[in-house]
């Protein structure tokens, strides 16, 4: 039972993960890039949530609004999308855009710097305390067998693989996609073709941090804790999922962030937890000894330079 | 400089031709002269410092050029500011200019003996000016220590990411193992400590200066055979295939310290002996600075740059790739293992939570920083970064707003770094100047 307990909080875990690492995945797979600000674009997009559903339930106190929870839920979701798919266009244009033709080294240190200021941004803004997000959904348990699950966690999976759907359908399906696709595939040829270059490249860091806030309104719900540092805490690792699941493989960045969900969760189980990252990290460094191009990866081209 | 141009204003101009003016002033002053100027400054301030501060209404001499005074207390910018100009930039001018003959007819003199000798007096003077200005305050000798170490972590990643053209993120992992290493040596043997007990030789103090070097190059090793964990796997393909691998290294090592009772685990280790004092550290630097340039610009070191401009081009040329990776990769993670043992020891403590993204951020600041493929390049990143670090303290965290911020721009108007791909002639910088030019 515990085996299963355990199955669904990776799940849960997993799915921070997996929408993280699309987002590191789509911009590695359509620029070749490194976006090392991504982590904190996650944080960013967890206070918008946790700004938006604060107002919105204020709004709603104090009787100007009436709005059903679920429906704040809803439109905390959709507007801290919304708004840190913003963000995420305008680490774009600031960090990575003036740097086109520069080393892709270079792009990604001024990504990483860009993750360094929003970081101290939000600290210098908000505080070091850190803040408790409110509490969007009653929180229901079923028990299973000896499982428990609440609704918290149903909706969150569930939203989660909802919107990687999506993603997986957009990228698939739409014309848009199929530009990113071809850009994947050669970002100097394929723009002579006619594809906008610079907005394929907004399209891709706004879709990107549009899960992430996702995902970060989702870590809201379910440890109703954020700070400033959560961002390098869970940015980094989904970076390396992102790269073991395969350049650019939306669905190899979703299994991996799964996977590293389970591995963490269960080596946290079996092990003290204070091995989890030992653990779970050194797993990381076989699979990619035996499988360097992660799992859906191509092997790389030989001009392919740092 | 454009004075001649009718289309600058006449102000401009005017300043324009002064700037011409002082250039062509000072273009006949060698390193040498400026290394006098620097040192008359610094004994100056060591002499009168406290007195100038005195009348110029501070409490004492401003600690870091009057960066640190001015942001603390705007009121006080002013003096700051004149203090600089007293006992800094008046005296080096003033000294390196009249004393340009003399100092030129040294620097022949010193050359005609050997490059060595010449070497050696200019290190000299660079150390007895660091001695003296770090003797005013424990504050300034740990700065001045720290950025030499920082040369040293800078430089070694620059082996990897500028001079091989990789992306290496485990730097912070290989300073952490060379800390640990070093200091569990110097630790289990020569201190009575709480944790490993009593030493296992008791040496006189004086002995330790001798046995420090095995501890550092101990540090060193251990941190190369790291490397060789990250480098098997990861240059068998290429691409970015190495930033990953580090960066999970990095993450693991700390990890494991974390879970290493033995050696304090995640609250750290104390009580290393005090054997890194500045001429330690110095040493260690300029053995650093002098090796691995002597290493970019041996045939190992050209191979490394064709093996990064071209990889398939350099195999076909009998370069063997992988060796050539492999060898330059072990050798820059020695050197970070050694200034890890370094860190470790001026510090006096050191736990594994300091070896984190932060850290990697700052060295990868430093080193993009100065300049990718320089030596040069890398010590003024070092030194530039910690000045600036150190400068902006007073203002807190938002430190961390500006710092970032300065940082993209560099990146932007200079992708790869202020000094990069240049070479770090040591003939070309001690040798004497010609006379100045009659404007």
């Amino acid at each position: 039972m515990i085996f299963f307990q355990n199955l669904v909080n990776a799940l849960q875990l997993g799915s921070f993960y997996a929408l993280i690492a699309l987002g590191y995945s789509m911009v590695y797979g359509v620029l070749m890039l490194f976006n090392f600000a991504h982590g904190d674009v996650f944080m960013v997009g967890a206070y918008i949530g946790f700004l938006v559903s604060t107002g919105l339930l204020t709004l709603a106190n104090l009787g100007a609004v009436a709005l059903p929870t679920w429906l704040i839920l809803a439109l905390t979701i959709i507007l801290a999308m919304f708004l840190t798919s913003f963000v995420g266009m305008l680490v774009e244009r600031v960090g990575y855009r003036p740097l086109r033709g520069a080393p892709r080294a270079s792009a990604a240190i001024s990504g990483l710097m860009i993750g360094i200021f929003l970081e101290t941004f939000v600290l210098w803004l908000g505080g070091p305390k850190r803040r408790s997000f409110p509490a969007l959904i009653e929180s229901t348990t079923y028990e299973l067998g000896g499982v428990i699950v609440t609704n918290k966690k149903i909706v969150i999976v569930l939203v989660s693989m909802l919107l990687m759907l999506a993603l997986h359908l957009f990228v698939r399906r739409t014309k848009w996609g199929m530009a990113m696709r071809a850009m994947a595939y050669d970002y100097v040829v394929v723009p002579l073709m006619g594809v906008p270059l610079n907005t394929i490249a907004a399209l891709t860091f706004g879709l990107g941090s549009a899960l992430a806030a996702a995902a970060g309104v989702f870590f809201g719900i379910a440890y109703p804790v954020l700070d400033p540092y959560m961002g390098i805490r869970y940015g980094w690792k989904a970076f390396v999922a992102a790269i073991l699941g395969g350049r650019g493989s939306v669905l190899g960045a979703a299994l991996a962030g799964f996977m590293l969900g389970f591995i963490e969760i269960f080596v946290a189980w079996i092990f003290p937890s204070t091995w989890r990252d030992l653990i779970a990290y050194s797993i990381i460094l076989l699979i990619l000894t035996l499988r360097p191009h992660g799992f859906f990866g191509e092997p790389y081209s030989a001009q392919l330079r740092l | 400089m454009g004075v001649e141009s009718g289309a600058i204003p006449v102000k401009a101009g005017r300043m324009g031709s002064l700037v011409s003016k002082a250039r062509a002033w000072y273009s006949g002053v060698p390193l040498l002269g400026w290394l006098l100027g620097v040192l008359v400054a610094v004994a100056l301030e060591h002499i009168l410092g406290r007195r100038v501060a005195r009348a110029l209404g501070m409490s004492k001499e401003p600690v870091l050029f009057g960066f640190v005074t001015m942001l603390r207390d705007p009121a006080l910018l002013p003096s700051a500011v004149l203090y600089v100009l007293l006992i800094y930039l008046l005296p080096i001018a003033a000294v390196a200019r009249l004393t340009a003959q003399l100092t030129n007819r040294l620097a022949a003199t010193l050359l005609s003996l050997s490059s060595g000798v010449s070497s050696a007096v200019h290190l000299g003077l660079i150390y007895g000016a660091l001695h003296l200005w770090s003797d005013l305050s424990d504050y300034r000798l740990l700065l001045v220590r720290l950025t030499l170490i920082a040369i040293m972590v800078t430089l070694s990643l620059n082996l990897v990411n500028g001079y091989m053209g990789e992306f290496s993120c485990s730097h912070p992992g290989f300073m952490a193992l060379g800390a640990y290493t070093a200091s569990v040596f110097t630790v289990i043997l020569f201190v009575d400590d709480r944790v490993f007990g009593a030493p296992l030789l008791a040496l006189p103090p004086l002995l330790g200066q001798f046995v420090f070097p095995i501890a550092l190059i101990l540090g060193g090793v251990v941190a190369a055979l790291g490397a060789l964990l990250v480098a098997v796997p990861s240059f068998r393909t290429r691409g970015d295939y190495l930033a990953i691998v580090s960066l999970a290294f990095m993450f693991i090592v700390k990890s494991l310290i974390e879970n290493l009772e033995i050696v304090g685990g995640p609250r750290g280790l104390q009580g290393q002996p005090d054997w890194a004092n500045l001429p330690t550290v110095f040493l260690w630097a300029v053995a650093c600075i002098w090796i691995i340039n002597n290493f970019v610009r041996s045939t190992l070191g050209k191979a490394l740059n064709a093996v990064r401009d071209g990889e398939m081009a350099a195999n076909a040329m009998t370069v063997d790739t992988r060796r050539t990776k492999m060898v330059a990769f072990l050798f820059a993670a020695f050197w970070a293992g050694v200034a890890g043992g370094l860190f470790a020891h001026v510090l006096r403590y050191v736990n594994p939570g300091t070896f984190d993204l932060k850290k990697l951020a700052e060295v990868l600041a430093m080193v993009y920083l100065g300049g990718l493929n320089s030596v040069m390049g890398s010590i003024v990143g070092a030194v530039g970064f910690n000045l600036l670090s150190e400068a902006l303290r007073p203002l807190q965290i938002i430190k961390w707003m500006i710092i970032p911020v300065l940082l993209i721009l560099v990146m932007i108007f200079r992708p790869t770094g202020l000094i990069a791909f240049r070479e770090f002639d040591v003939q070309e910088l001690i040798r004497p100047k010609g006379e100045p030019q009659q404007h």
